[in-house]
């Protein structure tokens, strides 16, 4: 099946005072309808950035799009004038965010809101969004939407205005919906309210998905492909299956060992990945894992592996096997 | 356990924030019941983890428990003393003994001041040890949490989430307390580094026969360090037990919807398994459902739960509950 | 073959800068003030102008009279001219600028230990303590300087005894004036550090310093005064200009320091009759005053730039 959203090789600058910040490394990956792609990785590892940019919500200065290109239904996304990246923001690719309280408008109602995106992206007239809204709400399992839909966002509970937003998101039928670490600031029972929703909806709906987040459990729990990254770079791609049960990358393979289960227990410690999160200001001319990594040859230091297929939907971006500790 | 000493006795403890109405003169028109008749003991040596969600009360209580808040009601027995009467300079006469690691490794140490500064702190307050000793023992206390002791001269603003939250660990030993709270220590954290510093509190406890109390709402994580875990919902505590039995067979509905809803990093597992989905959102602690607080979200809930509040009670050894239903 | 591991800690030690103390950081900040740095650069004018000005004139220089020469223009011998009582401005200038300056100073330390002290204590405590505090600040606002420097004068007037500072001698009124000015003007300085002491107190490290044992007073001026530096800091840089200010309207009022003691205020006053027919008896003092007002003006701008909290944040 083709890829309905496609990035291709994206690098992504950011300028600060401090220097160049490489935020996004030649990042490739693909969602094809229907497919929910889950990308994982620590604060600062690129994941946030990548999907700003197939949206074009990075501030040109100080971020920079250095290379790269988006393919949005084959069309390059980086290329298009801004009118016609707003026609498709919004309409066909749709996001959510982390933090609802500061994408959403605290002096318009939820309702005003929700209305207003179809208003302006189907040319519904006032009254027929407001119905359409009220069934959004009603599908997003937020109870009594008529009242609801005249509430300010302040008067919602922060699992609510995450529905609010799922509600905006989906209210002009997207094809591809990027989630941003929406349920990371949410209590863990409404954090499974809203996996539950989402799962929901995308099966009724068909929708292409983008999900992004750290927490490897909801990764497990909503994707059908992950892409692990790291400092910028994809070090390993594969589908969700495999990525848990034979991961290849050593920065995979540690982070998997660290986590501590809630459905099992050893009385041993915690496998810890020794070191600190990168810096992206100054990369090493390596692969930037190999402070922190277990398997370190020299051809590490030198060379930053490229991202190779080891088996049929299976890529990582290392030059160490590690089941036998010695180069591939 | 039958060496087991307790060293903390929290006994119906109640924190209540009143709420004022009125410009000129402030009238109380309600209060947020924060903390609401909760008992419990922490056992010398042990680590007790207390876990909820947001706003269920858990940082209160802690604090509660180290007097930084006065409990509205209820009595907090440390080592045979109870806390609730002690004051001014008697209170700080024990604050030596018990101490706290905070959430958020930012707003925690004072960026104004040396690390050295910082860490010393509770040694200059309980005068422990001579000057020249307490600058000794910090560059010491440094080298026990990993970090470089040649650092002791800088600000808090020089060192990662990870080292900052080291330092105030760091702090928290700086008097040799008995017993420390540790306030969400790690969820400010990056995953990778969160492991690290949980195997620095699990040698530090073995070292120096530390008794923990982990408040915190990762439950994974929680199972990892704790000997035993208290469950909160809304002010009170639903479930106490070991850890292997709250984890592997727990009675309380609330603490069943808790454990499901954890996602495990096993695709496998996870979707293979029944999840019990909570409705709605928790109410307000301002104006909580009478009887069980549970009740309007319980599964099983019967009529008098929704009149009557469930008995703290022990319905196997050393596991004990608060609902009608079990 | 895996590395050894010795080897790879080695890779980790990258040698990294210090990150700047938010001190250095604002120092950067000021400096790329042009008209910061314009303004230190007039007050370190003017403050060598009163210092080493007196190697060159002597105290009875500025005093002595010679009623020959009055009202005469400015000339080599008296470049800045002289005044009615046939005194050299310039050198009445160089000790009126003493202790106008002096005052300005003197007032603003009053000023802001009064300040700090009341807007802490409200904001630290809250409650009753506060609502006290802060309505006895209120009322603080609507009393008219003037009015209770003329009360104060007509009451201490003679009982202030002289004292020496700098091996000068100071008339007890130039007390009063110190005191008048820097009671009525502590209140703005009181509301922003209430604000921030009600802000920062709720701050974890504050809690951690209780939760250590740390007493209310540690708390209050070891922990959150330092915090709090910056505000402090700016408005007591301003206050110095607003208090040279109103040193000089008290004394042009003639309420202040009595001649033959000269500040520049009342080198105005003295001006005030002839303003057409010697304007160097005004122009001079009047400059001068002006300079030192623009000029801490701009510093002090340049000092709230610097310390603005929103590009600290930016390189944390």
């Amino acid at each position: 099946m083709d890829p309905l959203l496609e990035l291709q090789d994206l690098v992504v600058h950011f300028h600060t005072l401090d220097g160049v910040v490489h935020a996004v490394n030649g990042a490739s990956y693909a969602v094809t309808a229907g497919q929910t792609l889950g990308i994982v990785g620590e604060s600062g590892c690129g994941k946030s950035v990548s999907v700003l940019s197939v949206m074009r919500l990075i501030p040109e200065p100080p971020g920079e799009i250095v290379a790269g290109r988006v393919l949005y239904r084959g069309q390059d996304l980086l290329r298009l004038d801004k009118l016609h990246v707003q026609t498709i923001r919004g309409k066909e690719i749709a996001m959510v965010f982390q933090d609802p309280m500061t994408s959403l408008n605290p002096v318009l109602t939820i309702g005003q809101q929700i209305s207003e995106t179809m208003v302006v992206h189907e040319g519904m007239d006032k009254r027929e969004a407001r119905h359409q809204a009220i069934k959004l709400l009603e599908t997003v399992g937020i109870p009594q939407p008529e009242d609801r839909y005249s509430d300010y966002p302040h008067q919602f509970s922060g699992g609510m205005r995450q529905r609010a937003m799922i509600a905006m998101a989906l209210s002009c039928h997207p094809n591809v919906l990027i989630a941003d670490e929406p349920t990371t600031a949410l209590d863990v029972t409404i954090q499974a309210q809203i996996v539950d929703l989402v799962k929901d909806l995308r099966d009724r709906l068909g929708m292409a998905m983008i999900w992004i987040t750290h927490d490897l459990g909801v990764v497990a729990e909503l994707a059908d492909r992950v892409v692990v990254m790291y400092a910028g770079f994809i070090v390993e791609e594969a589908d969700v299956f495999t990525l848990f049960e034979t991961p290849c990358h050593p920065y995979t393979l540690a982070l998997l060992k660290s986590l501590p289960r809630v459905d099992s227990v050893s009385n041993e410690k915690l496998a810890t990945i020794r070191g600190s999160p990168p810096d992206c200001l100054h990369l090493p001319p390596g692969c930037p894992f190999v402070p922190r990594c277990a398997f370190v040859v020299e051809r590490c230091q030198r060379e930053n592996p490229t991202l190779q297929h080891i088996a049929s939907g299976h890529k990582i971006a290392c030059w160490v096997d590690v089941t036998t500790g010695r180069e591939r | 356990m039958s060496d087991r000493q307790v060293l903390v006795s929290v006994q119906g403890l109640r924190k209540y924030f009143p709420i004022y109405r009125g410009i000129v003169f402030q009238t109380q028109v309600g209060a947020v019941k924060a903390v609401d008749d909760i008992t419990f003991d922490v056992y010398r040596g042990e680590t007790l983890g207390l876990v909820g969600e947001s706003g269920c009360g858990k940082t209160t209580t802690g604090r509660t428990i180290l007097q930084l808040y006065r409990p509205t009601t209820g009595r907090v027995i440390f080592d045979g003393i109870d806390l609730t009467t002690q004051k001014g300079e008697s209170l700080r006469k024990m604050r030596r003994r018990m101490q706290m690691i905070f959430q958020d490794p930012f707003a925690s140490l004072n960026s104004r001041w040396t690390i050295s500064r910082i860490v010393g702190e509770p040694m200059r307050i309980h005068r422990l040890y001579s000057r020249a000793e307490q600058i000794e023992r910090v560059e010491e206390l440094l080298e026990l949490v990993q970090l470089d002791r040649m650092h002791v001269n800088r600000y808090p603003h020089e060192f990662s989430g990870g080292q900052r939250q080291r330092i105030g660990v760091a702090r928290a030993l700086a008097s040799n307390p008995d017993f420390i709270v540790c306030d969400e220590p790690i969820s400010a954290l990056d995953i990778s580094i969160q492991a690290q510093v949980v195997n620095l509190l699990d040698d530090l406890q073995e070292r120096f026969g530390l008794t923990f109390l982990f408040i915190a709402h990762d439950l994974s994580m929680v199972r990892h360090i704790c000997d035993r875990v208290a469950v909160m919902y809304l002010g009170v505590i639903v479930e106490l037990a070991d850890r292997g039995e709250l984890y592997d067979h727990p009675q309380h509905p609330y603490t069943q919807a808790l454990l499901s809803a954890v996602p495990i990093p096993d695709p496998l597992k996870t979707r293979a398994r029944q999840r019990v989905i909570l409705a709605g959102d928790p109410p307000s602690p301002v104006n909580p459902p009478g009887g069980c607080r549970f009740h309007p979200r319980c599964p099983i809930a019967k009529d008098c739960c929704a009149i009557e509040i469930p008995a703290w009670h022990e319905i196997s050894p050393g596991h004990w509950i608060a609902c009608h239903a079990v | 073959m895996a590395v050894s591991a010795a080897t790879s800690d080695l890779l980790q030690a990258r040698i990294k800068r210090r990150p700047l103390t938010p001190g250095q950081v604002a120092l950067r900040r000021f400096i790329r003030h042009k008209m910061a740095l314009v303004g230190v650069g007039i007050l370190v004018a003017l403050i060598l102008y009163v210092t080493v000005g007196t190697v060159f004139f002597s105290e009875a220089d500025a005093n002595y009279v010679d009623l020959r020469n009055k009202l005469s223009p400015p000339s080599w011998e008296h470049p800045f001219g002289t005044d009615l009582g046939g005194r050299d401005i310039l050198a009445r200038t160089i000790y009126g600028g003493q202790i106008s300056i002096i005052i300005g100073i003197l007032a603003v330390i009053v000023s802001v230990v009064a300040g700090v002290l009341i807007g802490a204590l409200a904001g630290f405590y809250g409650g009753i303590v506060d609502s006290l505090l802060m309505r006895f600040t209120e009322a603080t606002f609507n009393i008219p300087q003037l009015f209770l420097l003329i009360a104060l004068a007509k009451f201490f007037g003679t009982k202030m005894p002289a004292f020496n500072l700098f091996g000068r001698s100071f008339s007890g009124s130039v007390v009063i004036i110190v005191g008048v000015i820097g009671l009525t003007s502590w209140m703005y300085l009181a509301r922003i550090v209430r604000s921030n002491f009600l802000s920062l107190k709720e701050q974890e490290f504050v809690t951690a310093a209780r939760c250590a044992g740390a007493t209310d007073f540690s708390l209050i001026f070891e922990h959150i005064l330092p915090n709090t530096i910056a505000p402090i800091i700016v408005s007591a840089t301003l206050e110095v200009a607003s208090a040279i200010l109103s040193e000089a309207y008290i004394s042009f009022l003639g309420m202040g320091v009595q001649p033959p003691t000269a500040t520049w205020g009342n080198m105005l006053n003295e001006a005030y009759n002839h303003l057409e027919g010697a304007p160097w008896m005004w122009f001079f003092p009047g400059t001068l005053i002006l300079l030192a007002v623009l000029a801490i003006n701009f510093a002090g701008d340049g000092l709230r730039d610097a310390f603005d909290p929103r590009s600290l944040a930016a390189t944390q």
